[in-house]
């Protein structure tokens, strides 16, 4: 296998900036899109809690549909057949108006998607909860939005912290599809790179090191919080 | 036929036992007992080499246990074990449960194995229960259905990890009656159970544990009578007032 | 709101869709067979007592577990044709890609499913006086498989939904067609919608059919 190693490559300008923008863009849609997918995500999962046969159907229409319609064919949805089907003031603004439409596109397309599955998360926590807490909370008197809030989501969100550590991550690693709109992101970049100086390996490995090095940062992080968040006596949280 | 040497166990830094000397003898009954963390499950699970040691010696008729040449395997099969939590294997019908190391380690044959699981089950009073699978058994049945299995195997002795401690009060007559039963038999047993019931009837000596160390090592009327360390006592007079 | 929606578009075209989900199933499943043997070897490799093989097989599997499908599909696109020497095709490389990523994940699945199993199962078939092998085949893996079944098709379905991502590269799958065609006929709305409600009927269905797979918890 001849090919002409050059490492170089990876500090010159301006590939070095190259894949700084690249990762700071990458870093940017991850933790915009997360952002999305905790809000919704745990409000579609609060619902698929609820005793209300409504709120239960309709947050798992929402997770059923996010979920089984593959996250590159919903960025296309989002950015193609959205704007159609607005009305057409609307959708005049989205194709024509919005700066970095891409880029929005990617952060709500992937904000979304993620929230249906942090709602599963989040659905899980709080079904491991015995019933009998959220029992004793309404006898002591709390209205039902107060033991979500006190009781329900504090002892939940800790239950899954691992889960939602995992989520995370593959928010990071989906945000490399922003590149099929036409985003600069860090994957994108390498590819950019590879086709300027036909050096392929190097920026790979870059991208690959990168990617690595945020998901040992990430479980690092989430083993801080799993201990932080420990309570005691409850096997469910890191307890064998 | 059970002889433990000075064995001492650590878990890390933590030392679950501490210099236990211990013998049991051929048709010994011999009951284990002492408060919880005191290191009596660990002590029996050395002598079939569930739980390693770092120093002494477990010999089993004979053979030392930690020893590399040891054949493990065989050993097993000399003693049987009887768990806490049963431990029946769950995808297999009682019967299969029964025949499976009977077949697999002994080697017998299918036909010979069934009948020595069916007259064991007679002998449990579960003739029926053969092909049912464990999950659709009461815990009384299913522990009884272990102790069988463990039988299969025609052991020269059987320790009992607190057999009865997971079962519903109602049933642990049941398993008790059986226990008492393979005793008389002449079987040796090693038990660890907080039943003093079961071994003021069958046992011939009470081992008191605390805290990794052997307290106490006692015919069964001198330790019911006149304990002799103040632990002892302790413990005694907690127990004896249910 | 879809007033305009052009059927005649879809009919015309259909052959080239339907090829296309052709691919993306061709796709799926052969990544799905040997994804599994390959996982199901990395799995045990991570069980073993050798230190360097259990190593291995975890560098492995947690480097590709970090790294997007994308960026591992780039890799094999460009590292395929020069390993073998020549041009290999981009479905080649995307097929290799997929069975050594999903391989990664396929091992985790097993090896939880294996480590599910309850100390006290392991323990009773030792003391019985099983050999560790025998513990393994009689007592661990039959129970172990039945739990990761219906996880080991969930993971077959994800994959179904990524083969979609070929199309960075440029090979026809059941999305690439519809972009094809949808860019042809300046169809965008009726293509990407149909895309989209396809996957939508095929995942639900077989996640449903999955679901009663699931054992009940007894106990």
């Amino acid at each position: 296998m001849n090919y002409h190693w050059d490492w170089g490559v990876l500090f010159r300008s301006p590939y070095f900036v190259w894949i700084l923008s690249g990762f700071g863009l990458t870093c940017l849609i991850s933790v915009l899109a997360w952002g999305i997918a905790l809000v919704v995500g745990s409000v579609v999962g609060v619902c698929r809690t609820l005793e209300n046969r409504a709120a239960r159907a309709m947050g798992t229409m929402y997770v059923e549909l996010f979920r089984n319609i593959p996250l590159l064919v919903q960025l296309f949805l989002w950015f193609y057949v959205v704007p159609e089907v607005l009305p057409i003031a609307w959708g005049r603004y989205l194709t024509r108006g919005l700066p970095y439409a891409p880029f929005w596109t990617t952060v709500v397309g992937l904000g979304l998607y993620t929230a249906a599955r942090v709602a599963e998360q989040v659905r899980s926590g709080i079904g491991a909860i015995p019933r009998g807490q959220r029992e004793a909370a309404l006898a002591v008197g709390f209205s039902l939005p107060q033991v979500y809030r006190y009781v329900l989501l504090p002892v939940g969100y800790r239950t899954i912290i691992p889960s939602l550590t995992s989520d995370f991550l593959g928010v990071f690693k989906n945000s490399s599809l922003a590149l099929t709109l036409g985003v600069l992101e860090l994957t994108a970049t390498t590819r950019q790179i590879e086709d300027y100086t036909f050096q392929a390996f190097e920026p790979f490995t870059a991208a690959t090191v990168l990617y690595a090095l945020v998901t040992f940062t990430a479980m690092g992080v989430m083993r801080v919080l799993e201990g932080r968040g420990r309570i005691a006596g409850t096997l469910a949280i890191g307890g064998r | 036929m059970i002889e433990f040497s000075h064995v001492s166990k650590w878990y890390g830094t933590n030392q679950v036992l501490k210099e236990c000397s211990l013998t049991i003898g051929k048709g010994e009954v011999v009951v284990i007992c002492g408060p919880s963390g005191s290191g009596k499950s660990t002590l029996i699970r050395c002598i079939n080499g569930l739980e390693p040691f770092q120093k002494g010696d477990v010999r089993v008729e004979g053979v030392s246990v930690a020893a590399r040449g040891t054949n493990l395997g065989r050993l097993r099969t000399r003693i049987g074990m009887v768990f806490q939590a049963f431990e029946l294997f769950p995808h297999m019908s009682v019967l299969r449960n029964i025949m499976l190391p009977q077949m697999k380690i002994l080697g017998r044959g299918q036909t010979e194995a069934e009948a020595k699981a069916t007259q064991l089950l007679a002998r449990m009073g579960l003739s029926l229960h053969g092909a049912k699978y464990p999950a659709q058994l009461s815990g009384g049945q299913q522990q009884r259905v272990a102790i069988a299995r463990a039988l299969a195997m025609d052991p020269q002795a059987i320790l009992f990890d607190e057999p009865t401690s997971a079962l519903d009060p109602e049933m642990i007559t049941e398993v008790l009656d059986v226990m008492v039963a393979l005793a008389q038999e002449g079987m040796t047993m090693a038990v660890v159970t907080h039943e003093m019931g079961f071994a003021s009837k069958v046992a011939d000596r009470i081992v008191f544990m605390d805290a990794g160390v052997i307290l106490e090592d006692t015919p069964k009327d001198t330790f019911f009578t006149a304990p002799r360390t103040e632990r002892a006592q302790q413990f005694l007079s907690k127990i004896l007032q249910h | 709101m879809f007033g305009n929606f052009d059927t005649q578009v879809l009919i015309k075209n259909h052959a080239l869709l339907l090829n296309g989900m052709l691919i993306s199933l061709e796709l799926t499943a052969i990544a799905a067979v040997f994804g599994m043997v390959i996982g199901c070897v990395l799995a045990f490799m991570r069980l073993s007592r050798l230190l360097v093989v259990a190593w291995i097989a975890t560098a492995y599997v947690n480097l590709l577990r970090s790294v997007p499908l994308i960026l591992v599909i780039f890799w094999f696109y460009m590292l395929v044709p020069k390993v073998v020497g020549h041009p290999t095709g981009a479905f080649t490389s995307v097929m290799i890609a997929f069975v050594l990523f999903e391989a990664a994940y396929y091992c985790e699945i097993v090896r939880a499913g294996i480590a599910g199993i309850r100390r006290g199962q392991a323990q009773a078939g030792l003391a019985l006086g099983f050999r560790p092998t025998q513990v393994m085949r009689y007592v661990i893996l039959p129970q172990a498989i039945r739990t990761m079944v219906p996880v080991l098709l969930s993971q077959v379905i994800v994959m179904f939904q990524d083969t979609s991502l070929v199309y960075i590269v440029g090979v026809r799958d059941f999305l690439t067609a519809a972009e094809v065609v949808a860019d042809t006929n300046n169809r965008p709305l009726e293509l990407y919608t149909t895309v989209a409600v396809v996957f939508l009927a095929i995942c639900l269905t077989a996640s449903l059919l999955v679901a009663r797979l699931r054992p009940r918890t007894a106990r």
